[in-house]
């Protein structure tokens, strides 16, 4: 066993853990802190393919910025304990055999694909500079405008946050 | 250097994505919902980090910039939308929302 493959069990096993503790939790803020174990777990899972630019803003925007933004809602609202209701039979009895089968579904076409049997390069320090140099160059060349459209995205999402968030007058 | 397959990695996703959308269905606080949607998308993100890998290619990690982006803007309005909620009806409760249920 080499030391990438331990580490992507390590972190593979952390970020189910944290899905299974965000289902698990009563308290919305548990489920937040769960959620934050498993972006960090992803985050170093994109290091070991080689992706240090998306492991970056991974940390950044999304540990950092928007599970700061549940984070202050949650504290905002004061949400306590989630209130427990009844399910539907249906939901108990068939919903979760059947999720458990999909999820073994998605995993086996997965698993036996032509590419499943590709190897993840991970590669070293050098390339993966040169990896990030040219993902800039793309993203400003040839996903220009995207990039742009993008920008002016998140400018109409802050005017409708703070138009919907506003006090009635 | 690492001889990781990349079907490790899409299982992993698909393991993510299904535990999402479990945690989707069955919680009933509005920001866990929404707190369940990220889980999906890190998992959908994950899955195109590990064939960008596979195929060498670039662009995938170019849209996964782009997933976290939109992600980003959905956050905020979403969270606005739950601030509004919460002050109209005094419960994060999903089940609390049904002024269009027969």
């Amino acid at each position: 066993m080499s030391v990438p493959i331990i580490l992507f069990f390590v972190c593979a096993l952390l970020a189910v853990v944290g899905a299974v503790l965000l289902i698990l939790a009563r308290e919305p803020i548990h489920s937040a802190l769960a959620l934050v174990l498993v972006m960090m777990s992803l985050a170093v899972l994109y290091l070991l393919l080689g992706a240090p630019f998306v492991a970056a803003v991974q940390i950044i925007v999304y540990a950092g910025a928007i599970m700061v933004l549940f984070v202050f809602v949650i504290m905002l609202l004061n949400a306590g304990v989630e209130e427990r209701t009844d399910f539907s039979k249906i939901a108990k009895w068939a919903g979760v055999p059947l999720g458990f089968f999909l999820l073994l579904l998605i995993a086996h076409f997965l698993a036996h694909s032509s590419i499943g049997t590709a190897i993840a390069t991970g590669t070293g320090a050098a390339t993966q500079a040169a990896d990030t140099r040219e993902l800039s160059t793309q993203l400003f060349r040839q996903y220009l405008f995207p990039f742009e459209a993008t920008s002016i995205l998140i400018l109409i999402a802050i005017l409708g946050a703070l138009v919907l968030a506003r006090k009635d007058e | 250097m690492s001889a990781i397959p990349i079907s490790w990695y899409l299982v992993l996703s698909a393991i993510l994505f299904g535990l999402g959308v479990v945690a989707f269905v069955f919680k009933r606080n509005i920001i866990t919902i929404f707190m369940s949607i990220e889980l999906m998308l890190n998992a959908v993100n994950l899955a195109f980090v590990a064939f960008a890998r596979a195929r060498g290619a670039l662009d995938g990690l170019v849209f996964v910039f782009f997933v976290i982006v939109v992600a980003a803007a959905e956050a905020a309005v979403g969270l606005a939308i739950v601030i509004m909620l919460a002050q109209h009806r005094e419960s994060l409760n999903v089940e609390r929302v049904n002024l269009l249920k027969l």
